[in-house]
C-alpha cells in the first residue's frame, strides 16, 4: 500500500514532532520544579548569586542600553511616518511608551540576555557536565543544583526586571531624541504627553514579564547544559538549544501574559 | 572482618548496551582493591553507581551494612560524605583557583575561613608534592600531571574513609606515575583508608594493590591477591596483565 504510505508519513512525522515537542516540555517543567524546591530551600549561596547578578544585571546593560535606544528612535520614525498618512503624526509619544513599555522593552531584553547568558551557561554546564566537574562537585559533599542550577536562575529573575526598566527608560529616550531632534517635536510637550499615556499597569506587566523572562532564560540554559552529553559536540548543540528554547518560550510567555493583562 | 563495601548483583544496560551483567564484589576495611579490564568494560560506571551518581538497574550496594541503592536526601548526603574521588581527568573546577579546589569539600563551596583553608590546601599540596605558590593558581595554568596530582589532593583532602581513583596515572610519565601510585598507597598504609582503584597500567595495579579484580564482559571474571597476579590460570586476565594482543580478550571483542 504505497499511497497510504505517502499519505500517513507526514502525519507519522507531525506525530513524532508533536510527541518530542510534549516531552521537552514536560521535562523542562520537571526540570523547573525541581530548581525552584532546590533554590528555596538552604544551603545558599550568596557569593554565587552576587556573580551571577553581576555577569547577568550588570554585564548586560550595554547590549540591552544599545538595543532600547536604537529601536525606540526607530519605532518613533516609523509611527511618525505610517501617522502622516491620516495626520495623526501627534500619536509619535503615546504609541512609542505604550509600545516600549508594553512590548518591546521586555521582550527584546530578554532576547538580547538570552543570546547572552542561555548560551553561555548551557555552555559552561554542559563543559562541566563533559569534564565530570558536575560529577565531582556531588562526591564534594556540594549539590550542583544549590550551587550552580539556584543562583543562576534566582539572579536572572532578579536582574530582568531592573534591565528591563532600563530598556524601558532607554528606549522612549530614544524615540525622544529622534522625535525632537528630527520631526520637530516640541520637548516638554513630548514628555509630558508620554507620562500621560503611560499607566501603573503598563509598567507592571512589562516587570512581571521580564521576571517571567528571566526565569525561562535562565531555565532554558541550565537544562540543556545540566542535561547535555556527547563530548564537544554535545556542548554545541547545548548552546544552540539553549538560545532557541530562551528565544521560543520568551516569545510564546510573552503572548500569554498580553492575553491574560491587556484582555 | 565485615565487608565495608560489597557489591551484589549488580547490573546496568545504557538502552541495549549491557555495561555491568550482576557485579559482584567486596572490599574489606583498609583494604586496597585494584579492578583491571579493558577500555569500555564498565569499570568507572561501577565506581559512579556504588557513589550514586548513576543508578543501577539492580543489584545492592552495602555499605558496613547499610543499603546504598535507593538512598536519598540526607542519608545519601551522609554516605556519600564517606567517598573521595579522583576523577579521570581531574574534574577540577576551573573558574576556582586551586586552594579552593582542594578544600572544597571541607567548606561545601562556601566562602570563608579562607586563610585557615589557604593554609590546609598548602599542607596537602606539599603531600602530592607540589610547592605552596602552585596553591594560587587556576587549574588551566597546570600541566596535566599537575593537575592529576591537584585532583588527587582534592580528593584527599577532607581525610574520606574511602577513595576512588580513576585511572590515576593515565597521562603521566612514569616516574611521576610511580610518585601518584606512592601517594596512594601511603593513603591505604599510613591513614587507614578503603580504596578501590581502576587502571589498566599493570605496574600501577603492582604497586597499589593487596588484592586486583578483573573486570570483563560486565562481570568479574577473576579476584585474588596481587601475588597471585601472574599465576591466575585465567586466560583473560593473563592476556591482560602481559598485554598481548591475541587471546580471548581479542576474540571477545572481534567476535
Amino acid at each position: 500500500m504505497p499511497a497510504v504510505d505517502t499519505l500517513l508519513k507526514p502525519l507519522i512525522a507531525l506525530g513524532a514532532f508533536a510527541l518530542g515537542m510534549l516531552a521537552v516540555v514536560g521535562r523542562l517543567a520537571i526540570f523547573a520544579v525541581q530548581a525552584i524546591r532546590r533554590a528555596a530551600t538552604p544551603p545558599w549561596y550568596p557569593a554565587r548569586l552576587l556573580e551571577q547578578m553581576a555577569l547577568i544585571g550588570w554585564f548586560s546593560l550595554p547590549v540591552v542600553g544599545l538595543t532600547a535606544l536604537f529601536t525606540g528612535a526607530a519605532l518613533a520614525q516609523q509611527i511618525y511616518v505610517g501617522g502622516q498618512r491620516f495626520s495623526a503624526e501627534s500619536t509619535v509619544p503615546a504609541v512609542t511608551v505604550i509600545a516600549i513599555v508594553r512590548e518591546l522593552g521586555p521582550v527584546l531584553a530578554g532576547l538580547m540576555v538570552a543570546g547572552r547568558v542561555s548560551s553561555a551557561m548551557a555552555a559552561e554546564l554542559a563543559t562541566m557536565r563533559v569534564t565530570e566537574q558536575l560529577d565531582a562537585m556531588v562526591t564534594l559533599r556540594t549539590d550542583p543544583w544549590r550551587y550552580l542550577i539556584a543562583p543562576r536562575i534566582i539572579a536572572s529573575s532578579m536582574m530582568l526586571p531592573f534591565l528591563v526598566l532600563v530598556a524601558n527608560v532607554i528606549g522612549v529616550l530614544g524615540g525622544y531624541a529622534l522625535a525632537t531632534g528630527r520631526l520637530g517635536f516640541n520637548a516638554a510637550a513630548y514628555l509630558s504627553t508620554t507620562r500621560r499615556y503611560l499607566e501603573t499597569e503598563d509598567i507592571v506587566s512589562s516587570l512581571v514579564k521580564a521576571a517571567v523572562f528571566g526565569f525561562v532564560l535562565a531555565l532554558a540554559g541550565c537544562y540543556h547544559g545540566f542535561r547535555s552529553s556527547g563530548g564537544a559536540a554535545g556542548v554545541g548543540r547545548a548552546t544552540t538549544d539553549a538560545v532557541v528554547s530562551a528565544f521560543v518560550l520568551i516569545l510564546l510567555f510573552n503572548l500569554i501574559i498580553t492575553i491574560l493583562v491587556f484582555n | 572482618m565485615a565487608d565495608r563495601i560489597a557489591v551484589s548483583g549488580l547490573t546496568k544496560a545504557f538502552g541495549p548496551k549491557h555495561v555491568l551483567e550482576g557485579v559482584d564484589l567486596r572490599v574489606a576495611p583498609g583494604e586496597s582493591l585494584v579492578i583491571i579490564g579493558g577500555s569500555g568494560s564498565g569499570k568507572s560506571v561501577l565506581l559512579k553507581i556504588i557513589l550514586g551518581l548513576i543508578k543501577p538497574d539492580a543489584g545492592s550496594i552495602l555499605l558496613d551494612g547499610q543499603e546504598l541503592v535507593g538512598l536519598k536526601g540526607r542519608a545519601q548526603e551522609a554516605a556519600r560524605a564517606r567517598f573521595g574521588m579522583l576523577f579521570q581527568g581531574g574534574a577540577l573546577f576551573d573558574s576556582l583557583p586551586v586552594w579552593r579546589n582542594i578544600t572544597f569539600a571541607l567548606t561545601k563551596g562556601k566562602l570563608g575561613e579562607g586563610k585557615a583553608m589557604h593554609a590546609l590546601a598548602v599542607r596537602v599540596l606539599a603531600q602530592v608534592g607540589l610547592e605552596a605558590r602552585v596553591a594560587d593558581l587556576k587549574p588551566a595554568e597546570l600541566s596535566g600531571g599537575m593537575q592529576k596530582r591537584v585532583a588527587l589532593a582534592r580528593a584527599i583532602a577532607a581525610k574520606p574513609e574511602i577513595l576512588f581513583f580513576d585511572e590515576p596515572t593515565t597521562g603521566l610519565d612514569p616516574i611521576r606515575a610511580d610518585t601518584i601510585n606512592a601517594l596512594i598507597r601511603e593513603q591505604v598504609t599510613a591513614l587507614g583508608a578503603t580504596a578501590i582503584t581502576i587502571t589498566h597500567d599493570m605496574a600501577s595495579a603492582r604497586k597499589i594493590a593487596d588484592r586486583v579484580a578483573m573486570l570483563q564482559d560486565g562481570k568479574i571474571i577473576w579476584e585474588g591477591p596481587v601475588s597471585a597476579l601472574d599465576s591466575s590460570g585465567n586466560p583473560y586476565v593473563d592476556q591482560f596483565v602481559h598485554g598481548r594482543a591475541e587471546g580471548p580478550v581479542a576474540t571477545a571483542i572481534t567476535g
